[in-house]
């Protein structure tokens, strides 16, 4: 049969966190990627602003101030073990993507430029405990130049790179193929069903180990930075078998996404100099964040937005503020990275892109006027629950599903907790990828190929057919627009009860409706509205456990901010969460402790990363 | 350019293989707003008349490169053209020329992919790397910077003449990728990238007609990117900058 196919390792998605993977595995063993994209137009090629590494190119850094920072960053959900390894590991991987080509931009010493991103910092060397506050030498951290940069274009040369080298290295690609179910038998994973685009046939891929990097799924929000593609097809499907889904309850709205649109305006923004501002012309963050400002992390950010717009410091009394990155406003505030005078020269050879945007998406010109931003729907710090090698956990105890692994932004390692920093979503794409391409690798040398399931392509064909033969009796569009209203609403930056439960019900009621869904097209080739159908119910499914672990969780972490428990509640909830589907409409929740790291201080066994109250 | 809701009348070139012989022009009435993007518009008609309607589109604001089209007879991204900037309102819009129709606003892209690997494009340096980054000076980086802003839409391919009546030609993206590493001083193939645009398909069928500059939607100079690999080839010479003299002065 033509649509059978045998690799010892499949790829799902052609990411960043797909492609490292290919590039390790297909040096090992048999490999494949499939993806529903062609592997240029993933949403890796989307990030802008940098990859944080500690290279200490410009300043004094250290990787330890980057798994602190990332710790902290995350509200402490992070698993630190992880943490370490991803700030210690950013350092190989940067030298390797460099050696691969990556243009990075250059210092006058010829090295790999850095630059300031928020929430990544270092120890103030002249730190004075007894300074007033507000002075310089009052902030026991400060700013750090850490995020390596291509202009505002990184991810684009991050993914074109990764890319180039599947090309030399000869990676199989099967492109424009829709992951639409995974064959686990026994609690083992042993391949893949895929639907090729291009003439509608189900394919079946037999194999030893399958990655999911699949991405994330902001498209289930109404404003959003994130790709059309981003439904989350990975997680959703292995939910779908039953398998959880880890810390759902936490996911990233940037600060800065173009008003209306989402469209992402960088950190880098901010990085450089950039600040907000209010109606009133106040640099809010002053304010929410006295020691960081526009540089505090970005939950804390997109909050200060709201808390503005709330007060009616909106611009205009609606529902955004100005992002200025004009030269004269970074020397007014005295935010330059350098400590030195720009000119918008300067600017627009740093932010080539954004400015692009901003002027053709808007009309507005940020090197003479601000841009109008509002918080964006941006990044899922849930995902599938992986240990350090990019292992599939099968429940909250820990134990393996053999055979699956996840990498990228559907998985969660944890090295993102309650908030990612920014920059650190490509450092895990790197470090995490390239260790689940070695691990499935390894995997499926010590493993022979177990047998396929009779026809295990029937439940994709059946539920296919179901779309194609039922009429369409209802715009299936009016019911995504529902959806991403409902999350934008009650399930966004702000959350309360009483939202969870609107959004709960009505989640449960678009299911519903959509298992009577019919699409219009009802032929093979190119059934783009059939496609959108199948990435609607994933991102239904999602939903429903995002929502469910929302309102479990009654305290305030990073992203998850309840307005009726407003405080972290450690006691109860130093935890992360694992959504497990429990029957048909109902989602069971259990809970895995947070990897913490002790040492021996004082003759005394310590944690490392000790529980703060975050502050920035 | 007024700033109210326009009428359109939209214009889409479509065809199914399973029940066309031959493509033709489907009519569509639509309402947007001036911020609308063509995209907006074009999926408007998908959301609401036919999901039939095929299209590829990811990222839409320019980055992913998937919705490459013919608007108004020009290539485009369709997430990059606003409603506003329409000179009237009627649309017409088509599938990029000179790669088969698979349907409706979809092509096959096989063909433009395998010129574009045919070049080489990836960076190739065999000599043992240090254990940090290789150095580059910020001009030696600067030089190739332009053609690493392609994102392989394949706007420029399309609009070439040339390659509309020879598509064994590589045309020009694949030619800008190879720009990328030809100028790049940390590799080492160049001079065999330059063998393989020196062939009959390769750098020579370009007859500077500047279709492919004018219609990138990242502001590639492609015209004249191609003109610097047609002057390498003709003088061996790849403009290289000396790294390590310009790091010298930079630090001291």
């Amino acid at each position: 049969m033509n649509n059978y196919h045998r690799f010892d390792c499949v790829i799902v998605g052609a990411g960043g966190a797909g492609m490292m993977a290919a590039l390790e595995a297909s040096q090992r063993v048999g490999t494949a990627v499939v993806s529903k994209l062609y592997p240029t137009r993933s949403h890796t090629g989307a990030a802008q602003g940098g990859i944080a590494a500690a290279l200490a190119n410009l300043e004094d850094d250290s990787w330890e101030n980057h798994a602190y920072d990332t710790i902290k960053g995350g509200d402490f959900l992070v698993d630190q073990t992880a943490a370490e390894i991803l700030a210690r590991d950013a350092v190989e991987c940067i030298y390797q993507l460099e050696h691969w080509g990556l243009p990075f931009d250059r210092t006058p010493a010829g090295k790999i430029s850095q630059r300031r991103f928020g929430g990544h910092t270092k120890p103030n060397p002249d730190y004075d405990p007894s300074a007033p506050p507000g002075s310089p030498n009052a902030r026991p951290r400060v700013p750090v130049m850490r995020s390596c940069h291509s202009a505002d274009r990184t991810g684009h040369m991050i993914l074109q790179t990764l890319y180039q080298q599947c090309i030399k290295q000869g990676v199989t690609f099967f492109d424009e193929f829709h992951m639409t179910d995974l064959i686990l038998v026994d609690g083992e994973c042993r391949g893949i069903v895929a639907l090729e685009i291009a003439t509608g046939q189900l394919h079946v891929f037999h194999a030893k180990s399958v990655l999911l990097a699949t991405g994330g799924f902001g498209r289930m929000f109404k404003v959003s930075s994130n790709a059309y593609a981003l439904t989350g097809d990975g997680p959703a499907i292995a939910y779908q078998h039953g398998l959880p889904l880890e810390d759902m309850e936490f996911f990233q709205f940037h600060p800065t996404g173009i008003y209306r649109l989402g469209i992402l305006l960088s950190e880098a923004c901010r990085g450089d100099g950039g600040v907000m501002i209010n109606d009133q012309g106040e640099r809010f963050m002053e304010r929410y964040a006295p020691n960081l400002k526009d540089l505090a992390s970005r939950d804390v950010c997109s909050r200060s937005i709201y808390q503005e717009v709330r007060a009616g410091r909106g611009i205009g009394g609606k529902d955004y503020v100005y992002l200025d990155i004009r030269a004269e406003t970074i020397n007014r505030f005295g935010t330059s990275p350098t400590g030195k005078p720009v000119d918008h020269r300067w600017v627009e050879s740093r932010l080539p892109d954004i400015i692009d945007f901003s002027r053709t998406y808007l009309g507005v010109d940020p090197i003479r006027e601000p841009v109008p931003i509002q918080p964006t729907a941006h990044y899922a710090m849930g995902g599938l629950p992986t240990d350090i090698d990019g292992r599939v956990l099968r429940d909250e105890t820990g134990a393996i599903v053999p055979g699956l692994y996840a990498a990228g932004e559907s998985a969660c390692v944890s090295v993102h907790g309650a908030n990612r920093l920014g920059t650190n979503s490509l450092v895990d794409l790197v470090v995490f990828g390239r260790r689940s391409g070695r691990d499935m690798a390894r995997y499926a040398r010590d493993h022979d190929f177990k047998p396929l399931p009779p026809k295990p392509e029937a439940a994709s064909h059946a539920k296919i057919r179901g779309f194609l033969e039922r009429p369409r009796n209802y715009p299936w569009v009016k019911l995504r627009d529902r959806l991403q209203h409902v999350m934008m609403d009650d399930c966004g930056v702000y959350r309360t009860g009483e939202g969870l439960e609107r959004a709960r019900r009505e989640v449960a009621s678009l299911k519903e409706q959509y298992a009577t869904l019919g699409v219009q097209d009802k032929g093979s080739v190119f059934n783009t509205g059939l496609l959108e159908v199948l990435e609607f119910g994933n991102l239904l499914d999602l939903a429903e456990a995002t929502v469910a672990s929302a309102l479990a969780r009654t305290e305030s972490r990073g992203a998850h901010s309840r307005e009726d428990f407003p405080d972290r509640d450690d006691s109860r909830f130093f935890a992360h969460s694992f959504a497990f589907r429990d029957g048909p409409d109902s989602v069971r929740l259990a809970y895995r402790d947070v990897d913490v790291i002790y040492i021996e201080k004082d003759g005394q066994r310590q944690p490392k990363y000790p529980l703060e109250i975050r502050k920035y | 350019m007024a700033e109210t809701t326009r009428h359109l009348t939209v214009r889409i070139k479509r065809f199914d293989p399973e029940t066309d012989s031959a493509p033709h022009w489907e009519e569509y009435q639509v309402e947007a707003e001036p911020w609308d993007r063509v995209l907006d518009v074009i999926q408007k008609v998908k959301w609401t008349i036919d999901d039939g309607l095929a299209l590829r589109r990811s990222c839409a604001h320019g980055v992913c490169g998937s919705d490459a089209m013919r608007i108004n007879g020009r290539n485009q991204l369709a997430c990059k053209v606003l409603v506003k900037n329409l000179p009237d309102n009627t649309i017409r819009v088509e599938p990029i020329l000179g790669l088969p129709v698979i349907k409706d606003l979809v092509v096959d892209m096989k063909p433009f992919f395998d010129h574009y690997k045919s070049v080489m494009p990836f960076l190739v340096n065999d000599e043992p790397p240090p254990t940090t980054e290789r150095l580059q000076s910020i001009a030696a980086r600067a030089r190739f910077d332009d053609t690493t802003k392609c994102i392989l839409c394949a706007c420029c391919t399309t609009a070439c003449p040339p390659f509309w009546g020879d598509r064994k030609y590589v045309g020009p993206a694949a030619i800008v990728n190879a720009h990328r590493f030809i100028f790049d001083s940390r590799d080492r193939a160049a001079a065999e990238r330059l063998e393989i645009l020196n062939d009959a398909e390769g750098v020579w069928r370009c007859r500077t007609v500047f279709n492919c500059t004018e219609v990138c939607p990242r502001e590639i100079k492609v015209t004249q990117a191609i003109s610097e690999v047609k002057r390498a080839l003709l003088t061996g010479d790849v403009g290289e900058i000396d790294a390590s003299a310009e790091t010298a002065a930079a630090a001291s």
